[in-house]
């Protein structure tokens, strides 16, 4: 009897191991990318039994995306939506990440200012489009507004949040070394929060995306959103496609821009959780 | 004069007081040990020492000097060594250098002499998440001693750690104060680790000591081995072992 399990226990790890290998060899990559191919295809595929006027297909995307490149419509665009864009975010991160850090610090500003944030938050603030809109006017400065307010409060609250989840005694270890305040925030505080700060900034891209489209739609009609909404009134679809697979596209590139910024600036997050950020 | 002074301090959260007028003074080099059940205000008080607390009344004098928050006169070794992640083990130790203000190149010339003194030249460059539990205390023990305190505090140091390592570490503390021949205050609840490093063991029980119980081993304790089976140290561990018992017994009374 024990001879018998003696000999088969090996056998069984090795199978084991077997199977572990073909999983793990194949790079995550490739199969993201049959993932893809194989979602384009279906699409294509069924897409151009649809009609037109509903649906389209990614061929009859790739052929309007040209045909806007060649007239310098979408490139048009793309430069007068990005500039409330870029604006509109990194005010919210310059102003977001340090409010964060003084709320989550100072118990009284916490207790007089959480609220308004949490609310904040909480508040579905595209509803006050039409009031910005008289504040405003119509023009860069009312998007660049609404990018700012949607991506502030997710930097804001996170950056807040990972100032709370600081261990206790890490910030001890300043105390007792007699660390100033300033020095306590620069040297401890803002480095342990670096992971909650990148995880606001990369949500605060996909809030600001939405910042942006809707605001040219309800505001002056330009930019990628305007060509999204007089596509979609004219019942161009695939041409409504084009800028939306653009602002994706450009979204999962800034998004892994914060990701690289992450491990540029805390390259002992990656170390400590032994895998990349995405 | 006495080079550390605790002169009845009482410590009170609400109607629970964790410390209950606790006084005793420890000399210079000497190492002072504080052993007790969990609760029995053994880590407040060294807490209140450190000034990570303040105490609801009595005093705490270094040197002659009372005391009121940190100091670069006492040096504090966490339970889990709280080395900060981004930091490298050398610059880890240069922390409470940097903190009191001195510049480069002396801030590096001082963090390596003490990485030397606790054996981790080769560590020089690595991240705290690369250093096993033992690496990691030793590198609190260097941070602590890097600022060159009249008083070194260890807060159940060697607790977390395995055996085999922490007998380790106590040989490596033995021979840290055989060389600098710092005042030492340490909270733990092991017994071997009381007798082993202490001239003096004060057991506590409720917010109070009980008793201050001399250990009569003399120093430099370098022969951990012959310590151990000597007389003096099985007489002193069945003292303490008593005394922490009775204590335990009328607690439980």
């Amino acid at each position: 009897m024990t001879t018998d399990t003696e000999i088969q226990a090996p056998a069984r790890v090795e199978r084991r191991a077997g199977q572990a290998s073909w999983t793990s060899t194949v790079p995550a990559w490739v199969i993201t990318t049959i993932s893809v191919a194989v979602a384009t295809g279906l699409w294509e595929f069924f897409g151009r039994d649809v009609n037109p006027l509903l649906g389209t297909y990614p061929s009859a995307i790739i052929k309007a995306f040209f045909s806007m490149l060649q007239t310098g419509r979408l490139q048009d665009a793309l430069i007068q939506s990005s500039q409330p864009f870029i604006v509109g975010y990194i005010v919210a991160a310059i102003v977001g990440i340090p409010v964060g850090l003084l709320l989550g610090r100072y118990r009284i500003l916490e207790s007089a200012l959480g609220i308004y944030v949490t609310a904040g938050y909480a508040t579905p603030l595209i509803a006050l489009v039409p009031l910005l809109i008289l504040w405003f006017g119509l023009g860069f400065m009312v998007k660049a507004v609404v990018v700012f307010l949607l991506s502030f409060f997710p930097i804001c609250i996170n950056t807040w949040f990972g100032v709370k989840a600081v261990p206790k005694t890490m910030i001890e270890v300043g105390t007792a070394f007699c660390a100033s305040q300033t020095a306590i925030m620069r040297g401890i505080i803002l480095p342990a929060t670096i992971p909650y700060i990148m995880a606001g900034l990369r949500l605060g891209i996909g809030k600001a995306v939405i910042g942006i489209v809707i605001a040219e739609f309800l505001t002056a009609i330009s930019g990628l959103g305007g060509i999204i909404i007089t596509s979609a009134n004219s019942f161009r679809t695939a041409e409504m496609f084009v800028p939306v697979i653009l602002i994706m596209v450009l979204a999962v590139a800034l998004t892994a821009l914060v990701g690289w910024l992450e491990k540029y600036v805390a390259p002992w997050q990656s170390e400590i959780t032994g895998h990349d950020s995405v | 004069m006495a080079h550390l002074e605790v002169q009845n301090i009482t410590k009170s959260f609400g109607t629970h007081h964790a410390l209950d007028g606790v006084s005793f003074n420890v000399e210079k080099g000497d190492v002072v040990a504080l052993i007790g059940p969990s609760g029995c205000g053994k880590t407040t008080a060294l807490r209140i020492i450190m000034g990570l607390e303040t105490a609801t009344s009595g005093q705490v004098k270094v040197a002659g000097r009372p005391v009121s928050g940190c100091g670069h006169d006492r040096g504090m070794v966490f339970q889990h060594a709280e080395l900060l992640p981004w930091r490298n083990t050398l610059s880890n130790i240069g922390y409470g250098l940097e903190m009191k203000g001195m510049k480069e190149p002396e801030l590096s010339r001082t963090a390596m002499h003490y990485l030397e003194l606790v054996g981790l030249t080769l560590a020089k460059d690595r991240r705290p998440h690369q250093l096993s539990g033992g690496m990691k205390q030793r590198v609190g023990i260097a941070r602590a001693l890097a600022i060159d305190p009249e008083v070194l505090l260890m807060d159940e140091p060697f607790g977390a750690l395995d055996s085999q390592t922490r007998e380790g570490l106590h040989g490596e503390l033995l021979s840290i104060h055989a060389k600098t021949q710092k005042t030492i205050i340490f909270v733990t609840h092991d017994l071997d680790e009381a007798v082993m490093l202490a001239d003096r063991v004060a057991v506590m029980h409720a917010g109070k000591i009980s008793q201050i119980i001399p250990i009569e081993l003399e120093r430099p304790r370098l022969d951990m081995r012959a310590i151990r089976t000597s007389a003096e140290y099985s007489k002193k561990r069945t003292l303490i072992w008593e005394a922490l018992h009775d204590a335990g017994v009328s607690a439980a009374a």
